[in-house]
């Protein structure tokens, strides 16, 4: 039996190239290490079938040479991603039984490749929350165990995140518009990539904020993202904001050496009340990133302050109209309507329903902010901040700085419930350090470099200029290797 | 567009963290602060999600705190900055302007609550 805790993208990969693995034996594994794994409740929808069909033709393609990276290696696909005659409702309601007859373009490309998809993965109801208890799955539990406590795996991508830590797959789809891949990386002691805004197409891709969504993968390491986003990655004449640019080889590009590398220590991230551990791990951080031969510089990001702010209006402003089309009409559920309701009732009733309370609470915020009268006082101040916010990072790569340094969450992941009675503003601080990335449009990596006091993963974030994931892999790659973080959760479940 | 936003004044006046003016807020931008039950009730029916009567009161008050934090970007001097409309500089993408695809109807429809006929089926809208 293949020791499924040991494989990484590029072992299996190179493990079924020389013929002592296969795809389906592999895919079987698998499989069943996803039966064993409900209490975790990542997989809300399991594609048996369709993953042996697939690993059956990836041994195949293999065999005959050539093969893709990705050919063979099992996946779990967030259930944002549309995936054809199979559901997919962005763990809401709304989306109840929806099967779209389409494929999303990155779930297409991935398969394409050859990757298999093993189930469709819980998340936060539309992308919009941290700590995946917003889902109509109910909460995803983390891997990670320190008490009796169940912890979160953060969210967005929470159960993508909850999947690859505990060995349900090799690698996961995520999507991010204020730090969903990136937190829920962090609170599970893996790696997470969110491109600049274009790399990846959105076409299928469960619209929440236009302007800030990026997909990205989830994986156990630096290099299995590199070969991971590559396959993601390329231009998509359908989606209008695609960037026509080559992609590179980002696996070639992982030499480890950041010699001459300048990086930014950027001192807005030293938020007041920090916990020490993360001021002690940040700091680690970017003593290893020296003993590596980078030159390190302090620099400052004077509008970071704003960003959370700017964002709680540009995100709710965009997700009221994207989500708009859940009405009622086209797909996902309608409410049982009472004798004389007309089609407002229908509405009303149907996303009362079919949408959960954050939701709601965003849909509303949003629709607040775009409304008559306050639309210049809070919407287009939010979009000149964005572009201070913006112009921060501009000028510091102008100055010749590589990629900046910072935490990637304020706290280490926290218990399941505990933030319940909380105003939602306090769960909103989660994404603190990676909402600037979404609102700049750049690219940003989650690494686990530590264990907190109590055992806990620790990750810091990683943020590099436009389009250049390929270098920015690269300082991750030379981090992952100092901090050698080789910790894993003792399987409980 | 407006003729005259509503709290430009205040906006304008909001001054560079570091050295802040004292800011004198007109009574409308109080009440932007302090969302009252009848705004919420106003917000739910444009948003068009059903909200019972007895949770509007609940729903203010957490609108008021979102919308308090959000207060904060009043500290911002944004004189003479373009609102970002894409945070790329690329055109968007174009296309020659020709049917691509269509002859979908079935799929289309596959998802629908209630279609009859070829078409999406809703309450009555007309009387």
């Amino acid at each position: 039996m293949t020791d499924l805790s040991k494989l990484t993208i590029a072992s299996a990969r190179d493990a079924m190239r020389k013929g002592e693995l296969s795809s389906v034996e592999l895919t079987n594994a698998y499989l069943g290490a996803i039966e064993g794994s409900g209490v975790l409740n990542a997989f809300v929808h399991n594609t048996p079938e369709i993953a042996k069909a697939q690993a059956l033709a990836a041994d195949k393609r293999i065999k005959a040479g050539n093969a893709p990276d990705m050919c063979g290696i099992p996946l779990g696909i967030k259930d944002l991603f549309c995936t054809k005659g199979v559901d997919s409702q962005a763990a809401s309601g709304i989306l109840k039984g929806f099967k779209p007859e389409y494929e999303s373009t990155v779930t297409t490309q991935l398969f394409d490749a050859g990757a298999v998809m093993l189930g469709k993965l819980n998340m936060d109801e539309f992308a919009m929350g941290s700590s995946n208890e917003t889902s109509v799955y109910g909460d995803v539990v983390n891997p990670w165990k320190i008490d009796d406590r169940n912890l979160t795996p953060g969210g967005s991508s929470g159960g993508s995140a909850a999947a690859v830590a505990a060995d349900l797959c090799l690698g996961a789809t995520g999507t991010d518009t204020g730090g969903s891949i990136r937190q829920p990386a962090a609170f599970t002691g893996i790696t997470g990539i969110k491109p600049t805004y274009g790399r990846v197409s959105r076409w299928g891709v469960v619209a929440f904020a236009s302007s800030l969504d990026q997909a990205g993968p989830m994986t156990k390491d630096v290099r299995d993202a590199a070969i991971m986003l590559e396959a993601m990655c390329g231009f998509d004449p359908k989606d209008s904001t695609s960037a026509d640019l080559a992609v590179p080889n980002f696996e070639a590009m992982l030499t480890g050496d950041i010699k001459g590398k300048v990086i930014g220590i950027p001192k807005e991230y030293h938020m007041e009340g920090m916990p020490a551990e993360i001021e002690a791990l940040w700091a680690d951080g970017t003593a290893m990133l020296k003993a590596a031969g980078a030159q390190i510089r302090d620099i400052s990001l004077p509008h970071t302050k704003y960003a959370l702010p700017a964002y709680y209006v540009i995100a709710p402003a965009e997700a009221s109209s994207n989500l708009a089309r859940y009405d009622g009409v086209r797909f996902g559920h309608r409410a049982k309507l009472a004798a004389g309701d007309g089609i407002t009732e229908m509405y009303e009733k149907t996303r009362a329903e079919g949408f959960g309370s954050e939701v709601q609470r965003r849909v509303m915020v949003g629709t607040y902010v775009l409304s008559a009268g306050f639309y210049d006082a809070y919407y287009n101040r939010a979009r000149k901040v964005r572009a201070l916010i913006k112009r921060d990072f501009d000028e510091v790569f102008a100055a010749g700085v590589d990629a900046v340094l910072t935490p990637a969450t304020p706290s280490a992941a926290f218990g399941l419930g505990e933030m319940k009675n909380a105003d939602p503003i306090q769960m909103y601080l989660n994404d603190v350090f990676t909402v600037t990335v979404n609102l700049a449009g750049l690219p940003g990596i989650a690494v686990p470099t530590g264990l907190d006091s109590k055992g806990l993963p620790l990750g810091l974030q990683l943020i590099g200029r436009p389009w250049e994931e390929g270098d920015l892999l690269n300082v991750a790659y030379s981090l992952e290797q100092s901090a050698g973080f080789v910790a894993k959760p003792n399987k409980w479940w | 567009m407006r003729a005259k936003a509503i709290g430009d004044e205040v906006l304008r006046d909001g001054g560079r963290a570091g050295k802040r003016k004292p800011k004198v807020y007109p009574p409308f931008w109080r009440h932007i602060m302090s969302i009252d039950t009848e705004t919420a009730r106003r917000v739910a029916k444009l948003a068009r999600i059903k909200v019972e009567e007895e949770a509007l009161p609940a729903l203010a008050q957490e609108f008021s705190a979102i919308l308090g934090f959000i207060e904060q970007l009043n500290e911002v001097d944004v004189e003479g900055i373009e609102p970002m409309t894409s945070v790329t500089p690329q055109r968007l993408y174009r296309r020659k302007d020709v049917v691509t695809d269509g002859g979908q109807q079935a799929a289309i429809l596959k998802n629908a609550p209630d279609a009859r006929e070829g078409f999406f089926a809703v309450p009555k809208v007309v009387e």
